[in-house]
């Protein structure tokens, strides 16, 4: 029985084609009802993917087992909580359309096939789910003429990613003579096995994919996007694409072509140094938050692959716990991010922050723990995710990207730790708009999360651990 | 009379790859030129797909060249949509103008 594997991504596909629907034969707006049913639908889908049956089905094209099942829930948690975030705002700067939430649904849709993909079809089919909704989503705010460049910009060098990396799949399958991870895996047991026709098709599909996690030197696309696009878009591209990227980046690495580790570990350590310095330092010099958090999410990104390049189960155990750390933090971060508005109108410089703390204390303080926490200051949930990366690659003796990480916090614990003085020592500017209630949960879960994470990190780590068993035996 | 291996397939399509890929960053010009150089990319894959496929006397690859024809399709359709609202917005197409954002 195929379809019951594939049961969460079938039913939210089809939730989303009834929202379509529902959303374009009602004559009046119903952004906010179809906001409800996406957010629904993503429970649903959220339950079906705990409950649902493990295995591998469509001719081994499809695996359902506990690490697509680790990153489906993360998926569709900062799925939802976006589509909480987005509601309000986007009514507010007169985007409250109800496309919004359904290209979200299809993204969405396509992250769980990418994470679930056992075959470089799937994999290519779900990313390419993923990137066209979120093309548009880039694009969304139609009038403004940055949101439509970023949209551009984000068309352009994501389709070239894509192309990359489907060159390099041509070049996978014409080496090897198929596209299924398990035959991969059999037939390249060691690094003898592999031509180089098919090396130069690994590095292909790892650039393409290193595009999407915006690793450096791919990541040029990352600080323009998250400026231009629409906050929530941003906020999305922050988290949920950010999980399903590297959860695939984990899967192709590590089951098709785990036994050529040698022959990939120097790139992603190379990429991930590249990574964790340029997120330090290109951060330092910005005004505008959303520029600042792109370059934040680089060297985050950075830190992540440093889990992968240690090739074993507990640096991908690191990876998935630094994900599911980053993805609270980083939605949270955003969720301040969309509470600056002043006089109705958004404001996104880090001056328009200062004296926070006299104006809203409840969000300066929220911020302030986003912002230690993202700078890794210990008892904070980030500390913890740093851990145990640099746990893992100093075990697996990459001494190198634990001291570079290290550094690399330091210099950023710099302009994370700015912010906190200006929210709590400059002069206090004009208050900010009253924020939405939703706004105000969706900080708060995120913010107890990170600020408690010690407390109770067992479920977390523990589930990370069942999942990253799955792909490094 | 030389016979047409897979190797020549192999050099054309990267051929094909790489104009595609100078057609996207050494251009000046016009956006339309870049979705025409990533369409040459996707192209250069179905080249190699189908001449691997063909070569392996397996389906597979002619299969997946049928679903990049597709995906190609949509692609290009949303690229036009947004170069569309863009141009509304700024009034040009001129690769040199996307320059708002710098970086």
């Amino acid at each position: 029985m195929n379809w019951i594997l594939a049961l969460p991504e079938i039913v939210l596909a089809c939730i989303g084609m009834a929202i379509l629907v529902f959303g374009v034969l009602r004559k009046q707006d119903e952004t906010q009802l179809c906001t409800m049913f996406t957010i629904g639908g993503f429970l649903i889908a959220g339950l079906l993917v705990i409950s649902g049956a493990g295995g591998s089905g469509y001719h081994g094209q499809f695996v359902a087992d506990s690490f697509a099942a680790f990153n489906k829930i993360l998926i569709l948690i900062g799925g939802a909580l976006t589509a909480v975030l987005a509601l309000d705002w986007n009514r507010k700067e007169g985007i409250g359309r109800f496309e919004f939430p359904v290209l979200m649904l299809f993204a969405t849709v396509g992250m769980m096939i990418m994470t679930s993909s056992s075959n470089l079809m799937t994999m290519y089919l779900g990313l390419e789910l993923q990137s066209l909704a979120l093309y548009v989503l880039a694009a969304f705010a139609r009038d403004d003429v940055r949101s439509s460049e970023a949209g551009l910009k984000y068309f352009v060098l994501s389709s070239l990613a894509s192309g990359l990396l489907l060159y390099g799949v041509s070049l996978v399958y014409g080496f090897s003579g198929t596209m299924d991870f398990n035959q991969l895996s059999a037939m390249l047991t060691a690094p003898s096995d592999a031509s180089p026709g098919l090396i130069v098709g690994v590095v292909f599909v790892l650039v393409g994919l290193a595009f999407k996690v915006s690793a450096v030197p791919f990541h040029m696309w990352t600080p323009d996007v998250y400026e231009g696009a629409p906050t929530p878009v941003t906020v999305f591209f922050a988290s949920a694409p950010k999980v399903a990227a590297m959860a695939l980046l984990l899967r192709v690495m590590a089951t098709p072509f785990g036994h050529l580790l040698v022959s990939w570990q120097s790139l992603i350590v190379i990429m991930a140094i590249c990574s964790m310095v340029l997120g330090a330092l290109a951060a330092i010099g910005q005004t505008n938050i959303k520029r600042l958090m792109a370059y934040s999410s680089i060297g985050h990104m950075g830190y992540a692959l440093a889990g992968l390049a240690v090739g074993t189960s507990e640096g991908v155990r690191g990876v998935l716990v630094y994900m599911a750390i980053y993805a609270a933090m980083t939605i949270g971060t955003f969720g301040c991010i969309l509470a600056m508005r002043r006089q109705g109108k958004s404001v996104e410089k880090i001056s328009d922050l200062s004296g926070l703390s006299s104006n809203d204390p409840a969000l300066a303080l929220a911020l302030a723990v986003f912002m230690f926490s993202l700078a890794g200051i210990p008892l904070m949930s980030g500390f913890f995710a740093k851990l145990y990366i640099f746990l893992a690659a100093v075990q697996g003796g990459l001494w190198t990207l634990a001291v570079v990480g290290v550094l690399t916090s330091v210099v950023g614990a710099f302009y994370y730790i700015r912010i906190i003085k200006v929210m709590y020592f400059d002069q206090p500017g004009e208050a900010f708009d009253p924020r939405p209630a939703g706004l105000s949960v969706v900080v708060a879960a995120t913010g107890l999360f990170t600020a408690f994470f010690f407390l109770f990190p067992a479920p977390v780590v523990d589930a990370a651990q069942v999942a990253a068993k799955v792909i490094f035996r | 009379m030389m016979a047409v291996g897979i190797g020549h397939y192999l050099v054309v399509s990267a051929i094909l790859l790489v104009l595609g890929i100078f057609g996207i960053f050494l251009n000046r010009k016009n956006v339309i030129v870049i979705l025409m150089a990533i369409e040459l990319i996707l192209l250069a894959v179905n080249l190699n797909l189908v001449a691997f496929s063909a070569a392996q006397n397996d389906l597979a690859g002619q299969i997946l060249a049928m679903l990049v024809l597709t995906v190609a399709a949509a692609e290009a359709a949303i690229g036009l949509a947004i170069v569309v609202v863009y141009f509304r917005n700024r009034g040009s197409i001129q690769v040199e103008d996307v320059n708002l954002m710098k970086g």
